[in-house]
């Protein structure tokens, strides 16, 4: 009982950090119509950051790290978007080459920056005593990370539906031509939601530091599985996004679990059907 | 002297490298209701895409109360007054009728009277019943009411329409007449481009005849009413189309 109760927060905890990783893909490429393959670098490098500042500094705390690297991420973000995406506007392969090479780049550096020895990101302190509920254990850490899944969730929910910004982010993505003919600068908000989407992986890359550590190869492992999310959950749907890493979390973690030869197969087949069947994914449109 | 509203010279429009508009040229004085007529393929929505810069002329001049627009990007012509309700509508299918009309929201210092939501629902009655329902889901009469309010929440100088009142049923047709009919009351300088005739010719005080990329006939709505040749020649059922 015990295995599937720890096996089922490994699920959500997975879930929620491919929640903050996809809702920005999701969302950039909603808007954009880019695949931006850099996303897992931003969300490695959001890791390293964490290694090597909560590792230098003694007491620094992993929410203000998580805080200042998404910030730190999506500047970063935002300046590749106006300096050289943006210039490929009207070559879709371009930029899609572009963002792999840049993940490549990024991937490169923290290699000769930090080897290629995992660097595991130290657990805050005061949580890692586990908490016990109903009889069981459970790691508290995870448990908070849910949490903040929830609550970033809850925030970018609002922010895309209940705000005049969000309204007009939706309105690029239904029709961004359109959207331009009514005054809104859509390419500021390609930078935008670029950047946001950006600072999101990087804060995510942190918060999942002490479960995953930071090793070369992590922006491979996650970028297939936030490809994955988007595709289940439906391009540019904030919903899909978080019911499909849920989902993928599931299956990634008691597959990998279960039967880890086949973990991939596990996670890949399903979606096989899901194109053939239900292309638009769970919750998203036809796109004309 | 006040400069025209709008005023196009000589503008030349290709998609690639076909050659669409051949210099086509017209003016619309401040407060004048033009009809821009011509046949299915004459280039009317090339025209009016042209203007609000989904396009850019290869060669010619557009003009804005004198000051140059050709070439702008559609946001910057936006802002400068031109409003575009386009060819099937396009309203933001997956926002609600009150947001396509919050996000086109813009002040101009210029406008006395600025167009608000409420305002819009003054005009369309039928908006504010249906406020929080997407857009996606009204019927097209709805979507062509919206799509006017929509552009008119911009508080254009120039208010472009590309045939409003294509797939409507008649009493919407209607509606969507009277409306324009008021815009003009208030001094609205509107570029209308109609199949309908009758629906065009009845507001316009000055048309624009497409044929093929050219204009063959640019003058009064009266000179147009008694050129029987031009009207059948270029807006007649066309055989053998
Ligand atoms: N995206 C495009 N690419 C290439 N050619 C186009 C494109 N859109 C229109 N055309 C061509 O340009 C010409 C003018 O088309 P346009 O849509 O401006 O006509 P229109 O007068 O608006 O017709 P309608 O009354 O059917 O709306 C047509 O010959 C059409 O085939
Ligand atoms: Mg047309």
């Amino acid at each position: 009982m015990q295995f599937w109760i720890i096996q089922g927060l490994n699920s959500l905890s997975l879930g929620g950090l491919l929640f903050l990783l996809s809702s920005g893909f999701s969302l950039i490429f909603g808007l954009m119509r880019l695949a931006n393959l850099t996303h897992g670098a931003f969300f490695m490098l959001g890791t390293y950051f964490a290694a090597v500042a909560l590792r230098s500094f003694e007491g620094l705390n992993i929410w203000i790290t998580a805080l200042g690297v998404g910030v730190t991420v999506a500047a970063m973000g935002g300046l590749f978007e106006r300096l050289v995406l943006r210039r490929l506007r009207a070559n879709p392969l371009g930029q899609v080459l572009v963002t792999l090479g840049m993940s490549f780049i990024i991937s490169d550096a923290c290699l000769m920056m930090w080897g290629g020895d995992s660097i595991p990101v130290p657990t805050p302190r005061n949580l890692q005593a586990p908490t016990r509920l109903f009889g069981f254990v459970f790691p508290t850490y995870r448990l908070v990370l849910v949490g903040c899944a929830i609550a970033a969730a809850v925030v970018l929910y609002l922010l895309l539906e209940r705000t005049r910004l969000g309204a007009m982010i939706r309105a690029g993505v239904d029709d961004s031509q359109m959207a331009r003919a009514v005054g809104i600068r859509v390419s500021n908000l390609f930078t935008m939601v670029f950047a946001l989407g950006a600072g999101i992986a990087g804060a995510a890359g942190v918060l999942g530091g002490p479960i995953l550590s930071a090793y070369p190869g992590l922006d491979a492992d996650m970028l297939p599985l936030a490809l994955i999310v988007v595709i289940l959950g439906g391009i540019g749907s904030l919903p899909g996004a978080f019911v499909g890493s849920f989902i993928i979390g599931t299956i990634y973690t008691f597959g990998t679990a279960l039967f880890p030869e086949l973990a991939y197969i596990i996670l890949f087949l399903p979606m096989i059907f899901v194109i053939a069947f239900r292309p638009q994914g769970l919750f998203g449109r036809v796109i004309a | 002297m006040v400069p025209d509203a709008l005023n196009l010279t000589n503008v030349h429009t290709f998609y690639g490298d076909s050659h669409i508009l051949h210099g086509v040229s017209f003016t619309l004085p401040s407060g004048n209701v033009l009809a821009l007529l011509g046949r299915n393929g004459a280039g009317k929505t090339t025209c009016i895409s042209t203007i609000i810069g989904f396009l850019k002329p290869r060669q010619g001049e557009i003009r804005l109360f004198g000051k140059r627009i050709e070439g702008f990007p559609p946001e910057r012509i936006s802002h400068l007054g031109i409003g575009l309700v386009p060819q099937g509508r396009r309203v933001f299918p997956s926002l609600s009728v009150r947001e396509n009309l919050v996000v086109a929201e813009r002040r101009r210092r210029s406008t006395a009277r600025p167009w608000t939501v409420e305002r819009v629902y003054d005009l369309f009655p039928r908006l504010s019943e249906r406020h929080a329902q997407f857009a996606g889901t009204l019927s097209g009469g709805e979507q062509q009411m919206l799509a006017i309010g929509r552009a008119l929440m911009g508080n254009p100088s120039v208010l472009l329409l590309d045939e409003p009142s294509e797939g409507l049923a008649p009493q919407i047709v209607a509606e969507v007449g009277r409306t324009l009919g008021r815009l003009k009351e208030q001094g609205q300088s509107i570029v209308l481009v109609e199949q309908n005739r009758k629906l065009a010719l009845e507001f316009a005080d000055s048309a624009v005849i497409l044929n093929t990329g050219r204009c063959v006939f640019a003058g009064s709505t009266l000179e147009l009413l008694e050129d029987e040749r031009i009207i059948e020649q270029n807006l007649g059922v066309y055989h053998g189309h």
